[in-house]
């Protein structure tokens, strides 16, 4: 079966439930452009996600500004340990799938295999979140500039994205 | 998350994106991009399946090292073991895509978007 048109079919979505003005998906023609500077094996990578991943908590802790401001991109250690890590993300096919296996969005453990097996150089110290926003000045003006300083902080060469 | 990867590329950090809406990612435009006919949740792979996670970023692994030019897509050759149907129904009318408190949080969302910036 052929993938899903999903510009098409969100628009359709979401005019049927009653939303008037359509979404406009961000368009280039002009597409940038970095080879590797060096081989993967001596490359640090990082890793960025939309899952919006947090670590579990009491109650009546509340999450912090950087996990809720939207358009922010916050940080956790890589090594922490995945059973008290878990997604707050709500934007996904629930009927589908689930998010209850956090390699299978956000490949930490799968990532740290392959530094350990030397594939690549190593992994950043840590790992993070981009708070998704539907607004792409939003994106391009704060997002995308406070992930590049992610990048620079951590001495990232190379940058793994995966959107939920 | 297109938006971010351009950035990087303009900024001399290479990257790969892997996921599922390719038509959105290619309608952006990005450098190179694993495109994963899955469900929308799962990029690196099905729940639970860490052969097939490893296999996936595998590739994206690989595109990194071989791809020459801007929008460079693979596509995994890995199959959804539940079969295709979800193709059918996601966004679809009767299969609500957000629960409706799932759809107030999302609304409580965009406010909070509006109050960041009023306040900025």
């Amino acid at each position: 079966m052929e993938h899903v048109l999903y510009m098409q079919r969100i628009r359709d979505y979401y005019l049927s439930q009653g939303y008037e003005k359509p979404y406009v998906w961000a368009h280039y023609e002009d597409v940038p452009f970095t080879p590797l500077k060096k081989p993967l094996s001596e490359s640090t990578v990082t890793l960025f996600s939309t899952s919006d991943v947090s670590v579990r908590r009491e109650d009546d802790d509340a999450l912090s500004a950087a996990e809720t401001t939207v358009g922010e991109v916050y940080s956790l250690p890589w090594d922490t340990p995945l059973e008290s890590l878990y997604s707050r993300q709500e934007s996904f096919d629930r009927y589908a799938t689930s998010l209850d296996d956090i390699d299978s969005y956000l490949p930490l453990t799968r990532m740290r295999e392959f530094a350990e097996a030397g594939r690549i150089g190593a992994v950043t110290r840590n790992f993070h979140n981009i708070n998704r926003g539907y607004s792409q000045k939003l994106m391009i003006e704060t997002s995308a500039p406070a992930a590049l300083a992610k990048c620079r902080e951590e001495g990232a060469d190379v940058a793994v994205l995966t959107p939920v | 998350m297109s938006l971010v990867a351009r950035h990087l590329e303009e900024n001399g950090i290479p990257t790969v994106i892997i996921g599922a809406a390719r038509d959105i990612v290619e309608h952006c435009g990005v450098s190179r991009f694993v495109f994963v006919d899955f469900p929308l949740g799962s990029p690196c792979g099905e729940p639970f399946d860490s052969d097939m996670q490893s296999g996936i970023v595998a590739q994206a692994l690989n595109l990194l090292e071989t791809a020459a030019a801007p929008r460079t897509t693979v596509t995994i050759p890995h199959l959804w073991s539940k079969g295709e149907d979800w193709k059918k129904t996601v966004f679809t009318p009767d299969q609500p895509f957000l629960s409706q408190d799932q759809v107030k949080n999302w609304e409580a969302r965009k406010q909070r978007y509006r109050d960041q910036k009023e306040r900025s």
